[in-house]
């Protein structure tokens, strides 16, 4: 079996849905990151069957409204001196800010320089879904790209 | 600073409130001329607009206040590709309020953010059109006597009919209240205002495609235009907007007490046949509309009014607060 040398300090971003893990590293803009990250791609899970892994040394810090918005089953482990000091729990989050765009071509964004694009979570019949606060068009999900990493 | 950029910024008490000032306006305009003496109101129309601008600019006037403004983006620096955000800080240095149509939807909400002075919606895109409903609430209310128990039809164009948007989610806050949804498939209310307006709050609707069909049910009949502004594809305007027009023969099967409604401006889906049925409220609501807007920018502006300038007065100035 493959083997990753466990952390010394950084963060674990596990249960991520198998195949997700690329679309997730580009969203988060891990790719910046000058510090080591590691892709761990269709590991064994009693849960899942299959999943990825993201590891990322050296840094405690993550956006946790993009994978609340991904996939709140995500699991998050801070780790330091080696040793798990906290586990993050995922909701998804209710203010979007700049993680997806709004797509109406009749929406403000879609010619206003500068604006922010967020999006408002709400709640109907048929469970939750993100609107943008400018228009209330729903999320259309992310490029094909990354939407892969959307569950 | 209070805005009014949703028709649910207002609680139905402030709305109450708004149009009992209304009210004594109608019945004495005299009395508030000079409520506003020394305030501008800046009206920012990015798109065409009779009714609705005229109707802001005749309200301030009437208030002894001044106007200022453009009537379409080419006469702004919209047209030199200025920011709707940088537009308002600079008006907000000119007057004391402002009404903004804007044919992107969500553009006076991201001027309410930059601005430091009122901004009100005067219509945004195909999205939402609140002092229009406060216009229609106030015609309601004269003709139905209260706000809630009624059966209202809202016929025509409910997809980007911003008014009718406005509308229903301002009346689904009130007792008693159910939509008859008459539309043809195509230009159905959003999905979003029925699963988040009508189910979630629980209000009574049924969508139809025949207008003769449910006439007999109807306390309010809404019509409104199809709005060849709205379509990307000239061939789907032509194929729909004929689709209802409201003639006398049609009234046949309706209430004795039912209220016709339109916004304004009419093509042909209302014949000028009907305009002398006594149901025919679409003209009262025109008047209507420069009392509720001078209502309303005394509202903003936390003025009271010279009329009754007792208890209600200083509550309405609480709840602007």
């Amino acid at each position: 079996m493959l083997s990753i040398d466990s952390l010394e300090r950084g963060i674990v971003i596990d249960h991520i849905k198998a195949g997700s893990a690329m679309g997730l590293y580009q969203l988060l803009n891990l790719d910046r990151l000058e510090c080591t990250v590691a892709i761990i791609k269709n590991a064994r899970s009693n849960k899942l069957g299959k999943k990825d892994i993201i590891k990322i040394e050296g840094m405690l810090d993550i956006n946790l409204d993009i994978l609340g918005y991904i996939d709140p089953n995500i699991t998050i482990a801070v780790i330091d001196e080696g040793k798990i000091i906290e586990k993050k729990r995922l909701v998804p989050p209710e203010i979007l800010r700049n993680v997806i765009r709004c797509k109406n071509p009749r929406c403000i964004t879609s010619i206003e320089e500068g604006v922010e694009h967020i999006f408002r979570l709400t709640k109907g019949q048929n469970g939750t879904r993100y609107r943008c606060v400018y228009c209330e068009q729903e999320d259309q999900g992310l490029p094909d790209w990354l939407n892969k990493a959307k569950v | 600073m209070r805005h009014l950029i949703d028709p649910l910024d207002f609680t139905v008490e402030e709305i109450e409130a708004l149009l009992d000032v209304a009210d004594e306006i109608a019945a004495d305009r005299q009395a508030f001329r000079q409520v506003c003496q020394g305030k501008t109101l800046a009206t920012l129309f990015y798109e065409a607009s009779t009714r609705t601008r005229l109707s802001f600019e005749a309200a301030m006037l009437n208030l002894g206040g001044n106007v200022l403004g453009f009537a379409t983006a080419d006469s702004s620096s919209a047209a030199k590709g200025e920011s709707v955000a940088d537009t308002i800080r600079t008006v907000s240095c000119y007057a004391d309020i402002c009404a903004m149509r804007h044919p992107k939807e969500g553009a006076p909400l991201r001027a309410s953010r930059y601005s430091r002075i009122p901004v009100i919606n005067a219509g945004d895109g195909g999205h939402q059109h609140p002092t229009q409903t406060l216009t229609d609430l106030m015609t309601i209310r004269q003709r139905r006597k209260q706000l809630g128990h009624i059966t209202i039809g809202l016929c025509g164009d409910l997809k980007f009919g911003r008014t009718v948007h406005s509308l229903i989610k301002s009346l689904a806050r009130y007792e008693g209240v159910k939509f008859i949804l008459i539309s043809p498939e195509e230009l159905r209310v959003p999905d979003y205002v029925i699963e988040e307006v009508l189910w979630d709050k629980g209000v009574p609707f049924v969508e139809a495609e025949d207008m003769e069909l449910v006439m007999d049910q109807l306390d309010i009949l809404y019509m409104t235009r199809v709005q060849k502004e709205r379509f990307f594809n000239e061939e789907d305007y032509v194929r729909l907007k004929d689709t209802y027009i409201l003639t006398p023969d049609k009234l046949a099967a309706a209430k004795p007490g039912m209220a016709i409604l339109h916004p304004l401006p009419r093509v042909n889906e209302i014949s000028i046949d009907v305009d002398d049925d006594p149901r025919a409220a679409y003209f009262e609501q025109a008047q209507n509309g420069v009392y509720v807007r001078m209502a309303l920018i005394m509202m903003l502006l936390e003025l009271a009014s010279p009329v009754a300038a007792g208890a209600r007065t200083g509550a309405l100035q609480k709840e602007v607060r």
